[in-house]
């Protein structure tokens, strides 16, 4: 397990717990009282550390390397039943934005995400999680899709952003997303949004109009990256930790300010310290929307959807 | 040491004192360097021989585009500071400090006039307060812009000139994309017109929600339009970006506006338009 800067007091406990494993393998010697203690201490000390983590390093948490991206969340919620869609039927096939008709325990979903790769190679093959215009058209392809054969729709987001490259450009970064925000307004299938690791700007929001918008505990959603927000007002890349805590980005934050409409907890430590475990909490959450929303009717739905975005905004009228 | 000494420090002309226009004065175009006297140059609209187009405030666009007289709506809507936000300087100090300067309220004003007997909303960006940024003001006054267009069936035109999102307001800035957005498919399903007008700059997450969303995008010639702006795809690519990237020829070239419109035809091309979707 890789640990970040904040996490090593529990370094040591963990390579003791590596060793006593190595001595149980062979056998000889019964250590599991000795093994359930050091867990214990290995819990407690994980409690003090994030009982009180800053914002910046809740930011770390939703980039570490080991944590779930997209497809695992689908590979798990869907038992692998997962058909993938690509392309835009434009331009091509973007890999940073995937997507596709999934089975949830019986009932038709279609889930749409950004995806990062977990080495060099894949890292470079999914730009990042970075998409390009055909990555949020494709992701609108999919939805109107849905629409038309009336399944609800899960998007997971996680992104450092919409990529800022020459080509984008030329094929209208800014009219994609617009287009994504104005047509997802008004989709008359339940719509759900969770932020399951970096929520970064227009790139997230892409794919973020929703009746439901869930933050994971340890992720963050704003208009620009702590590091960017730094760069541009305090001139300096050395200020992301104050632009983290300006920002408000954390997932209490967020809700705390009514611009998203829930937390989900993550494991302790974070998702990456028991995926199976925040995969299960995440379906459990899908099927409890997707139920609730699905009562409503479609032009309620819509009208809803609407409103909370209207209403969204602090200002002074004299 | 110093021969002289600086009695007051700074430049100590006010605002309102520069706006006024005296006769000796000049104006040197930033694109061909030709100086002409500033007369001529608002005569012309603020449009230099060699095309270039200077970016000119709301009031001005009001006075090109309606015919005389206007209505403001909602002036009085003002930025509070939500998240208390403070980065080298204050967010309060920082609106303090651009409505001391631009006697604006914030980075929008909307107003309902007539052109050529026609009615219309316009909500025109105000770039001099800082920096055009959308935060929840812009949003609020847009939405609230709809709302009337909606009640007394009005086209609406929006005149975009910023920089993207107000960083200072975080996410709410961000979601006042989406709050845009969804209240434009509420005009769009009433078939009311909606003009997109995108000036000098349009970046960031303006582009990236209502500036793009009109029935028909059109620009003035010669301005910035993108989504990143050229400093970040310039670092993104690492090369140098080819000439005329993210210009208003360049977009149109892309296929994302209409067509673009030198300043001097504006008003006729506004209201022939309006008559087109209603004729």
């Amino acid at each position: 397990m890789i640990l970040l800067d904040f996490e090593k007091p529990i370094e040591d406990l963990l390579k003791q717990l590596t060793k006593l494993e190595e001595v149980e393998k062979e056998g000889n010697i019964d250590v599991s009282s000795a093994k359930a203690e050091l867990e214990k201490k290995i819990n407690d000390k994980r409690k003090e550390i994030t009982k009180n983590l800053t914002p910046w390093q809740r930011v770390q948490l939703s980039r570490h390397p080991e944590r779930p991206y997209t497809l695992d969340y689908i590979k798990y919620i869907t038992k692998g039943k997962f058909i993938e869609l690509h392309g835009d039927r434009t331009v091509k096939d973007d890999k940073a934005m995937i997507g596709g008709f999934g089975d949830v325990d019986g009932k038709t979903v279609m889930f749409i995400g950004q995806q990062k790769g977990t080495n060099t190679k894949t890292r470079q093959y999914r730009n990042f999680g970075m998409a390009n215009p055909e990555g949020y058209r494709k992701a609108l392809r999919l939805m109107k899709l849905a629409e038309k054969f009336d399944k609800p729709i899960v998007t997971f987001i996680d992104t450092p952003g919409a990529y800022p490259g020459l080509e984008a450009e030329e094929r209208g970064q800014g009219e994609a997303i617009a287009r994504n925000l104005f047509e997802m307004s008004k989709l008359k299938v339940p719509v759900i949004c969770i932020i399951i690791g970096e929520g970064a700007s227009g790139g997230a929001l892409g794919i973020g109009v929703g009746d439901v918008v869930i933050m994971l505990e340890n992720t963050w959603y704003s208009v620009i990256s702590p590091e960017s927000c730094s760069s541009i007002l305090w001139r300096s890349w050395d200020y992301k930790i104050d632009a983290a805590n300006a920002l408000k980005l954390t997932s209490a934050d967020m809700k705390k300010n009514g611009l998203i409409d829930c937390v989900i907890k993550e494991p302790l430590g974070g998702a990456h310290v028991n995926p199976e475990k925040m995969f299960a909490t995440v379906k459990t959450a899908i099927k409890k929307r997707i139920k609730e929303l699905s009562e409503l009717s479609k032009e309620e739905l819509v009208k809803k959807r609407i409103e909370k975005f209207a209403n969204m905004g602090e200002f002074i009228e004299e | 040491m110093k021969w002289f000494n600086r009695l007051k420090k700074g430049i100590t002309t006010e605002t309102k004192e520069k706006k006024e226009i005296k006769e000796g004065l000049w104006f040197k175009c930033p694109s061909c360097k030709k100086v002409i006297p500033i007369n001529d140059h608002v005569k012309n609209l603020k449009v230099c021989d060699c095309g270039y187009h200077q970016k000119i405030s709301s009031k001005e666009y009001f006075d090109i585009i309606f015919d005389g007289k206007y209505t403001e709506l909602s002036p009085n809507l003002k930025s509070s500071d939500p998240l208390t936000f403070s980065d080298t300087k204050k967010y309060t100090d920082r609106l303090k400090t651009s409505q001391e300067k631009t006697k604006l309220n914030d980075a929008i004003t909307v107003a309902h006039g007539k052109v050529n007997k026609q009615d219309l909303v316009i909500a025109s960006m105000n770039f001099e307060f800082i920096g055009g940024s959308m935060g929840s003001v812009v949003g609020e006054k847009i939405s609230r812009a709809i709302d009337y267009c909606l009640e007394n069936n009005i086209p609406l035109m929006i005149i975009s000139k910023s920089g993207g999102a107000r960083m200072m307001e975080a996410a709410y800035s961000l979601m006042q994309m989406a709050k845009t957005s969804a209240k434009l498919t509420l005009l769009a399903e009433a078939k009311i017109p909606y003009i997109s007008f995108l000036t000098d700059p349009t970046t960031g997450g303006v582009t990236a929600s209502y500036a793009m969303l009109g029935d028909i995008n059109i620009a003035e010639p010669g301005a910035l339009i993108g989504f990143a702006g050229p400093r970040v795809v310039k670092e993104t690519i690492g090369k140098d970006l080819p000439e005329g990237f993210q210009t208003s020829e360049f977009v149109l070239e892309h296929g994302f506006l209409d067509y673009i419109v030198e300043r001097k035809n504006l008003k006729e091309t506004i209201a022939l338009q309006l008559k087109m979707f209603k004729n």
